[in-house]
């Protein structure tokens, strides 16, 4: 078997008492569809955290193509090609469309530090960024700021930033959590459209989403791997349907 | 620039690209400032302090305004600065005025990134003291070391070389310091504009933005606060200096709590985050403060303090805050 492109090892967490990661050996492959489900408060987002940085793990180990990343802090993971979009919306609020992205792009090409020349002389940062603007159907609101955006237009902004690092992996918390319905198309498009060879972890509670996505389904219940598998498979899994897609539909 | 060109097919492109370019009405201050030399000869003391003013509260603005660095205790630099050229024309013999400038934004510099290495991995409230303890540490500093810095009297009657060697420089030339403290505050501002427009200038914006996902972009969030804040305090040392030389006395209100909450007024007052807000505000502050301390001499604080009540009321984003919500009223009439 081939080595994973991301890979944790005994990964855990605690906060006092409470332990949101147990041993945690999770594999995500190259260009891969993963999903990521289970119930509130079973730890997806902390997962998440621990994989971008945001949290350090108390124990267990995070590895990117074989590369110890454990003790790296967020910006230098962001740096070795593991993105994010947040599941609640983290964007420059005062900014436009368009500045959002170029703050990412700038910082991917290593320009945010520099000081001599002015920003809007960069145009490989401005041609880069109106470029996923008009991929992610964003352009018309590039001069826009982002708090003036409707909620599901504000996602497509995270996504359109996280594009801009360039990943090798991207992390999706939620992406379509708080969008109407009517507009989560938009969203799954957007999704369907990124580059095969980014491997893309997703963590969703729209089991429609979740199974026109992924290839891979893993189920984390407090804080542990409770299954993994194929959609088919994990369909299928009683146990599953019992924990999670059951409670769902009771919900 | 032409329209052809790929990068700039969005009108939001064209604007972002063109936004460094100087606008016409940029020259504005610049003209006034000269204008003022010309036509308001016997005021030029005053037009110096104005100008010692407006400089410090665009080093302030680079932190405050554009970094979302919340500080109290930026006169710290200024204090810096201003007893560097103080102290090294007392004892050192060190007068001419301009490399004493070069040396406090060096002193006051260090000093910046010193302090801010260690206390701008905090945030919010524990920022907020940090900076008033970097303050009070520097002030009761130079009150302990009196030998030195005549502690709480201060250094009177300091003298200082000739600008250059040649240009005469001392209180009684008026002329001449005004002129320099005019070409100092437009070199610092070229500085401070250049850094602003450059994608340093966008990741400060960033940090005060959303400093959460600065770090989930990759940006390195620590250093670029430490570089912003080293740069604010040797400006601000600039200005400290400038105020020595212009007053020909430095005393512990250099780096008192009143002079750190008074540049923080004067930048809020003016509208912070857009670099001409410590233009206007320093004139507004220091001429309403000189005229309500003319006409009623006991009592002017009360005036300054409900004036600044009503800005923080009504004009939350100080003057040029209050400009755009006119302008954007203006341009769509049928809108209230």
């Amino acid at each position: 078997m081939n080595a994973a492109l991301l890979e944790t090892r005994g990964l855990c967490k605690s906060f006092g008492a409470i332990e949101v990661a147990r041993e945690i050996d999770f594999r995500l492959e190259r260009g891969a569809r993963h999903a990521l489900i289970g119930p509130n408060g079973a730890g997806k987002t902390t997962f998440v955290n621990l994989l971008s940085g945001l949290l350090r793990p108390s124990r267990g180990r995070v590895l990117l193509d074989g590369e110890d990343l454990t003790s790296l802090a967020q910006a230098k993971r962001v740096k070795r090609g593991i993105a994010r979009t947040f599941q609640i919306n983290q964007l420059f609020h005062g900014l436009t469309v368009l500045e959002n992205v170029c703050i990412a792009v700038a910082e991917r090409l290593g320009a945010g530090g520099s000081m001599l020349r002015p920003a809007g002389r960069r145009r490989d940062v401005l041609a880069e960024a109106v470029g996923l603007l008009e991929t992610l159907r964003l352009e018309d609101d590039a001069g826009r700021r982002v708090h003036e955006l409707p909620y599901g237009r504000q996602r497509l902004v995270e996504i359109a930033i996280a594009l801009g690092l360039r990943p090798r992996v991207l992390l999706l918390d939620e992406p379509a959590a708080g969008i109407p319905s009517a507009e989560s198309h938009i969203i799954l498009a957007a999704i369907a459209t990124l580059p095969r060879d980014i491997a893309v972890l997703i963590i969703e509670h729209d089991m429609d989403l979740v199974f026109r996505f992924a290839q891979r389904i893993t189920v984390l219940v407090s804080g542990a791997i409770y299954a993994e598998g194929s959609p088919a498979e994990i369909a299928a899994n009683r146990d599953v349907r019992a924990v999670y897609l059951g409670s769902a539909a009771d919900a | 620039m032409s329209r052809s060109e790929p990068a700039l097919a969005l009108p939001a492109a064209r604007t972002l690209a063109a936004r460094h370019r100087v606008k016409w009405w940029e020259a504005l201050p610049w003209l006034a400032g000269i204008a003022a030399f010309f036509f308001l000869p016997s005021y030029l003391a005053f037009g110096t302090q104005v100008l010692i003013t407006i400089l410090f509260a665009l080093s302030l603005d680079l932190v405050l305004g554009y970094a979302g660095i919340v500080t109290l205790g930026h006169a710290a630099f200024f204090g810096a600065g201003a007893y560097t050229v103080g102290l090294l024309a007392a004892h050192f013999g060190w007068k001419e005025p301009l490399s004493g400038l070069v040396a406090a934004a060096a002193v006051a510099g260090a000093i910046g990134f010193a302090s801010g290495y260690v206390l701008l991995r905090t945030r919010g409230l524990a920022l907020l003291m940090l900076t008033l303890c970097t303050m009070a540490i520097l002030q009761e500093s130079a009150n302990v070391a009196a030998s030195y810095t005549g502690g709480f009297d201060g250094m009177p009657d300091l003298t200082f070389a000739p600008l250059l060697g040649i240009i005469p420089f001392d209180v009684l030339y008026f002329r001449s310091q005004y002129l320099y403290a005019l070409v100092v505050l437009f070199v610092c501002f070229v500085v401070v504009r250049m850094l602003v427009y450059a994608p340093f200038g966008q990741s400060l914006t960033g940090i005060r933005e959303n400093v959460l996902r600065m770090h989930a972009v990759g940006a390195p969030v620590h250093a670029r606060l430490v570089i912003a804040y080293t740069v604010s305090a040797a400006i601000a040392g600039v200005a400290g200096a400038l105020f020595t030389q212009a007053n020909a006395f430095v005393n512990l209100a250099t780096l008192g709590l009143d002079r750190a909450a008074g540049v923080l007024i004067v930048l809020i007052l003016g509208g912070y985050g857009r670099l001409y807000g410590a233009f206007v505000g320093a004139i507004a502050y220091m001429v309403l403060e000189r005229a309500l301390a003319n006409a009623y001499p006991t009592a002017w604080q009360l005036g300054v303090g409900l004036t600044l009540m009503a800005v923080a009321l009504f004009a939350r984003n100080g003057i040029f805050g209050l400009a755009d919500a006119l302008r954007r009223r203006l341009a769509a009439p049928g809108s209230k």
